[in-house]
């Protein structure tokens, strides 16, 4: 046993082969290329397959990985698949987005010694040869109930709703806003980052299995939580997300080439504003960018701008290095792209020329003070520190809030005082009957996996509605 | 799909009227919410007022203005062709109400979007006198349906070759100084709605406008609408589109409106030069 541990423990953790920096930080592929089967046995043979495996306890899905990665390492990727799906309908987003330096792989033991098993990167392997060259069997449905579940919001919260009752044999119809379905997936996070066509491949598969959809269905404005009772619905669960822009109220922030986020990753994502004129709808190249904030959607902002021609692309965020909430890989992958990090800055004031556009950002170093209320350290302005850096172009990713759209509408569906759904932490139930909430918009803009987990346990608790009533 | 079952053209064909299958928008609509509409696949999502509906049909009407490659995309769709989206209502309806004597006031297009409001306050009981102007005869648009919902209706050019030589604000000054006015809603060019607004702060009469900023979304989502009004920064999809037109920051609203000048006439030219080759 010894002899075998210290054998496992030689064999490094397998890189992941990537695009190189100098080659895409122009293009629009995905950065990762993925192992090749042989590299992934190579990787998962790593694992010591621990009796009590802590990788586990960090997935807050609890995706049995050490049996997954078992089978990766038999070579078995068709059962490692069907492992992954009892936890996971959506691994070969999760193995790209999720944050596993903090989830299974801060767990993994083998990160106390040396570097923790790469988890994130199995689960997108398997994930990607089943979609590629696995049998497209798809998991077993249940016999229909004549039951209706409409799931308003097609991000991983209502998919994962969607999959599972689908496979409890309800119907289910997904309402969505925007033209097309997927959420942050589609119009949010970045081609190099996600392939479009996985996310549509995952929902191509939902629908071989009966999920019909209905876009361009603001609910709350085109129909609402009542009507789709009275169209014999049985239960219906939100899952709308937190797609309200925040911006930083300082004067100048609306000259003409600032933009939210939001609006920044829609026009160059969802609307393909990087393949303008092919596309129509057109988006500001800059060439000096500047972008506000450092969690992932700055990360996905500074790189797409970087994409689009920037000469140069700057980060400003106005607490330290520890804080930036961005995944650590995107994190670096940006840093490699040529992406400057101006860490302890602060945004004062927008300055503009004389057709409106900005032109300079007049900001104020920072320096680390007495810890906040969320224990970090409070960022404090230096007296007379202020200084102006020239830009055309500035994305605000400073977070989002709550849209009000759908919760505005119904009265009856309880709110928190930031206009976050309130919804019961074991169920999803909301205040109002029949109706579940998760993702986003219950917990404020969180991760891929927690708007999934949620969704799981409200589909566990919208079938036993529909199963007994209650 | 969203099949167009109607379709005129106004104003020497610079400006189009569709009627659109959308039942399910038909019975939430009213006056003052617009729609999104996107043509195809590689299209843009375009704002238009809602300017009429048929109930019974289960139509909506839109009446644009062909400025650009997206409303010259909409042009070339016939009666039997279909938008790919149609997304709405949106935006919040005209906050309509017994005043007592509302003016409305329209120019260009405008009129379009004014319509369905005016028709509203007449409906509510309110005395209605409508002002709309156009730049030359041929341009104008709607005269019959504004009549028919006006007491009184004012009819402008600003050549003369119809109705008053003047501007709309002309006629409405002449409606202020001679008559007491509980509200007044104006819609049409920005700078048409600046200079009204402007002059019934003389006279101290509550001004409606609506705003037409780019937008994306239409839900609150983006951002992009954002428009100063006040102190403060609204979203014009979700907070309006109308809006104190004494607390507006029109030019603010013009410079916006400029933001893509260059790529909008890049596509435009292109998309004329291959409509011209084939
Ligand atoms: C740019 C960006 C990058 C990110 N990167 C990561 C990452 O790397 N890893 C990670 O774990 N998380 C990441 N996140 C966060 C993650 O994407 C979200 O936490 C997750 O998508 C939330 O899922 P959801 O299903 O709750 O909502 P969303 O994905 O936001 O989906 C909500 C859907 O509901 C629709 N909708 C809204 N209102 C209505 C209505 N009234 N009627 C009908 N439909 C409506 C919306 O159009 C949307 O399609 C990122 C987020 C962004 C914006
Ligand atoms: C809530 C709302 C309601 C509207 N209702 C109507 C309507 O009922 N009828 C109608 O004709 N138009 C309406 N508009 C304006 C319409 O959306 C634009 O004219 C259209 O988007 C132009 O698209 P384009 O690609 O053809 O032109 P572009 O190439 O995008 O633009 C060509 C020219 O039009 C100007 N322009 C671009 N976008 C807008 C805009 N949103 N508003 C005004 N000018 C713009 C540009 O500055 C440019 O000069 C409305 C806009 C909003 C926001
Ligand atoms: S903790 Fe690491 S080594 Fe242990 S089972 Fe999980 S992945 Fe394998
Ligand atoms: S158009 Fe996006 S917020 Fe108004």
């Amino acid at each position: 046993m010894a002899e075998k541990s210290t054998k496992k423990e030689k064999t490094p953790r397998q890189p992941m082969p990537e695009q190189a920096p100098e080659a895409r930080r122009r293009n629009f592929e995905e950065v990762p290329l993925g192992y090749s089967a042989e590299t992934a046995m190579t990787e998962a043979q790593r694992c010591l397959q621990c009796k009590n495996p802590a990788c586990v306890k960090g997935c807050p899905v609890s995706v049995d990985i050490r049996s997954f990665v078992g089978l990766v390492a038999e070579g078995k990727f068709s059962d490692a698949i069907h492992k992954i799906w009892e936890k996971n309908s959506l691994p070969a987003v999760c193995g790209r987005v999720c944050p596993q330096e903090i989830q299974c792989e801060g767990e993994c033991v083998l990160g106390k010694k040396g570097e923790p098993l790469a988890i994130g990167n199995l689960e997108r392997f398997v994930a990607d040869y089943e979609r590629t060259q696995g049998s497209g069997e798809l998991p077993p449905k249940a016999e229909p109930t004549g039951k209706k579940v409409a799931v308003v919001g097609s991000g991983p919260s209502g998919l994962t709703v969607a999959g599972d009752l689908l496979l409890k044999g309800h119907e289910v119809t997904l309402f969505e806003a925007f033209h097309k379905t997927g959420g942050v997936l589609v119009y949010g996070i970045p081609e190099f980052r996600l392939p479009k066509d996985i996310v549509a491949s995952e929902i191509a598969s939902l629908e071989k299995q009966g999920m019909k959809i209905d876009c361009d269905a603001v609910v709350g404005k085109t129909v609402t939580l009542d009507e789709i009772f009275e169209d014999g619905f049985d239960a219906v669960y939100i899952g709308v997300g937190a797609g309200l822009p925040r911006f930083l109220d300082i004067p100048g922030e609306n000259l003409i080439n600032i933009y939210s986020a939001n609006e920044y990753l829609t026009r160059a994502n969802l609307m393909k504003g990087y393949r303008f004129p092919e596309y129509d709808t057109p988006i500001a190249m800059g060439k000096n960018v500047v972008v506000l904030g450092a969690g992932n959607v700055a990360m996905d902002s500074a790189r797409t701008a970087m994409r689009l021609g920037a000469d140069s692309v700057r980060i400003v965020y106005r607490r330290s290095r520890d804080e930036m909430p961005a995944r650590a890989a995107e994190i670096h992958h940006a840093e490699e792209e040529g992406i400057e990090m101006y860490l302890l800055t602060n945004p004062l004031r927008f300055d503009g020329d004389e057709k409106g556009r900005v032109t300079r950002m007049e900001c104020i170093q920072m320096e680390l003070g007495e810890p906040d209320e969320s224990g970090r350290r409070r960022p404090v302005p230096i007296e007379g520190a202020e200084f102006t850096m020239d830009c055309d172009l500035v994305v605000v990713a400073v977070g989002a809030g709550a849209n009000p759209v759908l919760t505005q509408s119904d009265p009856e569906i309880a709110l928190t005082r930031r206009g976050y759904i309130i919804a019961d932490e074991e169920t999803g139930k909301t205040t109002k009957p029949g109706v579940w909430a998760g993702g986003d918009i219950v917990t404020g803009q969180a991760t891929v996996i927690l708007a999934m987990g949620a969704g799981r346990s409200a589909a566990d608790s919208i079938h036993k509605y529909l199963t007994w009533g209650w | 799909m969203f099949k167009i079952v109607d379709r005129k053209e106004m104003a020497d064909g610079s400006i189009i009227m569709n009627q659109i299958e959308a039942p399910r928008i038909v019975a939430k609509a009213k006056p003052g919410q617009f729609v999104i509409l996107k043509a195809n696949e590689t299209g843009e999502r375009v704002p238009l007022t809602i300017s009429d509906l048929d109930a019974e049909k289960g139509t909506i009407e839109v009446i644009y203005m062909v400025v650009g490659k997206s409303t010259a995309m909409f042009k070339a769709l016939d009666v039997g062709d279909a938008y790919q989206d149609v997304i709405g209502p949106l935006g919040k309806p005209t906050d309509i109400e017994k005043l007592g004597h509302v003016v409305c006031v329209g120019g260009g297009t405008g009129i379009a979007v004014l319509f369905p409001i005016t028709r509203g306050f007449k409906n509510a009981g309110n005395q209605v006198t409508s002002i709309i102007g156009a730049r030359t005869k041929d341009l104008l648009i709607l005269e019959d349906k504004m009549k028919g919902v006006s007491d009184k209706l004012r009819v402008c050019t600003d050549d003369g070759s119809y109705g008053t030589k003047g501007f709309v604000t002309d006629a409405l000054k002449d409606v202020l100084e001679n008559s007491r006015v509980d509200l007044v809603v104006a819609i049409g060019p920005v700078p048409m709605m600046k200079f009204v607004s402007a002059l019934t702060r003389e006279y101290d009469v509550r001004t409606l406008v609506s705003l037409n900023p780019i937008m994306i979304d239409g839900t609150g989502m983006c951002g992009c609408c954002r428009v100063t009004v006040g102190d403060e920064t609204k979203f014009a999809c979700v907070d309006g589109p109308e809006f104190d037109g004494h607390l507006v920051d029109f030019d603010g609203l013009i410079q916006r409106l400029r933001a893509y000048e260059e790529q909008e006439k890049e596509a435009y030219d292109n998309y004329c030069a291959t409509m011209g080759n084939q």
